[in-house]
């Protein structure tokens, strides 16, 4: 299969980039290719130009500082699943994308910048907390992940915007991400995503987030507000994660499964992925 | 077109291509490298996997010009001095191929997986193997050997 035609430019730094976009009207960007050339080859894509980022190096690689961790935005899934001082939801969620050789090329940005509904990272960094940061024309912002993923594959970055990096609060909490694979291309049919903190016994904060399901990844409010102040024992996040349904509304269904099938494994993977936080909490 | 430059098996090549021209497609028509194999073409099965800059990478999914100054081994270029690398004799050794269509793939991502990782688990090896169909055999003989030849340290 071939891509339609397209011309194609590398920049080598971000003013590069954003120099290039100025001057090329409909043109993408290109990182890792893992959901663009696909795309582009089935022709659900036709841009009349690439600008291909792959190689820019300011946006490759984790910092940390104090409690937080910085994700460059072109860091490859693969380095993500090494890298030894990320929450575990985060390494684990990194780890299970698609297979080797996708977490090879696959970046970080790409995944997020696409939020494709049955990618595992949005849902991962909802969950964590995350913030977005972004670059354009007119300066820098950052958006919290709560506000970043709008609808399927759709988000708040600009079309003259590129994601630089992604913060990642780093804080002791219990974090695990718990996900129904597709067997064939290994993205989420459902993906749970828990941040969980316990003092005294008890559940003092919860953030659980949901993928896979809704056309964007979403926070589970119900699920987080029946953890919240309880011991975390099987009955009771198993009588939490039966809220979820009140958190889901607009649930997909596809060719790799039903409505009602992603309904009924919804608070299946909402216990797991609290569950095992709640143990990596202590 | 464009004009891009790399390694591929130890040999250096500069070319003009189309943009849109699949790394695949240039290691099979332009270099007339057939041993990597187009399977599913839709980056799932893994038959075009090769190494880029010491990582496997699916050649179907990869663009020759983002290959541009890539150090690229195919399968060609496994063998040393006439001998069979490791994982080859393993595949050889353990039948790890009935038809041989995934198999240049297959031993290109066991190859990577196996590297300094001699004690690696069945379970490990079924798991890094995840992009990688296989029609014909069920896989038992592919992990059979791929075990074989992390023992060997390849
Ligand atoms: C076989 C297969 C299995 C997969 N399985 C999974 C899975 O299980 N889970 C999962 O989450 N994902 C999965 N993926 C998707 C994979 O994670 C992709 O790599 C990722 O979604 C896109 O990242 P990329 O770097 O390849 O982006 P590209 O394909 O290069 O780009 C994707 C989109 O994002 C834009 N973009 C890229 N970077 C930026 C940036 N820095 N700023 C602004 N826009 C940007 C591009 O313009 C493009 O529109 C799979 C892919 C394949 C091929
Ligand atoms: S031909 Fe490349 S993954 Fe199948
Ligand atoms: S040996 Fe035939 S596809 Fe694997």
């Amino acid at each position: 299969m071939y891509p339609p035609k397209f011309d194609y430019y590398r920049a080598n730094s971000i003013d590069e980039a954003f120099a290039l976009m100025g001057q090329l009207g409909d043109a993408k960007l290109l990182a890792g290719g893992h959901s663009l050339i696909p795309a582009l080859k089935l022709r659900l894509a036709a841009p009349s130009a690439l600008i291909d980022i792959g190689r820019i190096g300011e946006l490759k690689g984790i910092s940390r500082n104090g409690s937080t961790a910085t994700i460059g935005a072109l860091t490859t899934h693969a380095t993500v699943a090494a890298a030894s001082d990320l929450p575990a939801a985060l390494t684990e969620a990194a780890g299970w994308i698609g297979d080797p050789q996708v977490r090879n090329r696959g970046t970080v940005g790409g995944n997020i910048a696409h939020a494709d509904p049955a990618s595992d990272l949005p849902t991962v960094l909802t969950a964590l907390g995350a913030t977005m940061n972004m670059r354009g024309l007119n300066g820098a912002r950052s958006v919290s992940a709560d506000d970043f993923f709008i609808d399927l594959f759709m988000t708040a970055l600009g079309e003259d915007e590129i994601l630089t990096s992604v913060d990642v609060p780093v804080d002791g909490a219990g974090t695990a991400y718990a996900k129904l694979f597709n067997p064939a291309s290994r993205y989420a049919i459902v993906g749970v995503a828990a941040k969980v903190s316990v003092s005294g016994g008890q559940c003092t904060s919860a953030r659980v987030a949901l993928g896979g399901l809704t056309p964007s990844a979403v926070r589970a409010p119900s699920v987080e507000a029946a953890l919240v102040g309880k011991a975390l024992t099987a009955d009771n996040i198993a009588a939490a994660a039966a809220q979820v349904g009140g958190d889901l509304d607009d649930v997909m269904g596809d060719i790799h499964a039903s409505e009602e099938y992603r309904r009924a494994m919804a608070p299946i993977y909402v216990q797991r992925a609290v569950s095992k936080a709640a143990e990596r909490a202590g | 077109m464009q004009s891009i430059t790399l390694t591929v098996n130890g040999k250096s090549y500069t070319r003009d291509v189309e943009p849109r021209m699949l790394l695949v497609d240039f290691i099979r028509n332009a270099l007339g490298l057939t041993g990597t194999n187009i399977a599913c073409d839709t980056s799932q099965c893994g038959a075009c996997t090769i190494h880029m800059d010491g990582m496997a990478v699916k050649s179907c999914t990869v663009l020759a010009v983002q290959a541009d100054g890539a150090d690229i081994t195919t399968i060609e270029g496994l063998a040393t001095n006439g001998h069979l690398h490791p994982m080859q004799q393993a595949f050889w050794d353990q039948h790890g191929l009935q038809c041989g269509y995934c198999t240049p793939g297959m031993i290109m991502a066991a190859a990577k997986l196996v590297e300094n990782n001699p004690g690696i688990t069945e379970a490990e090896i079924r798991h890094g193997l995840e992009g990688n169909l296989c029609r014909c055999t069920g896989y038992q003989n592919i992990v059979k050997a791929v075990a074989q030849a992390a023992a060997a340290g390849s």
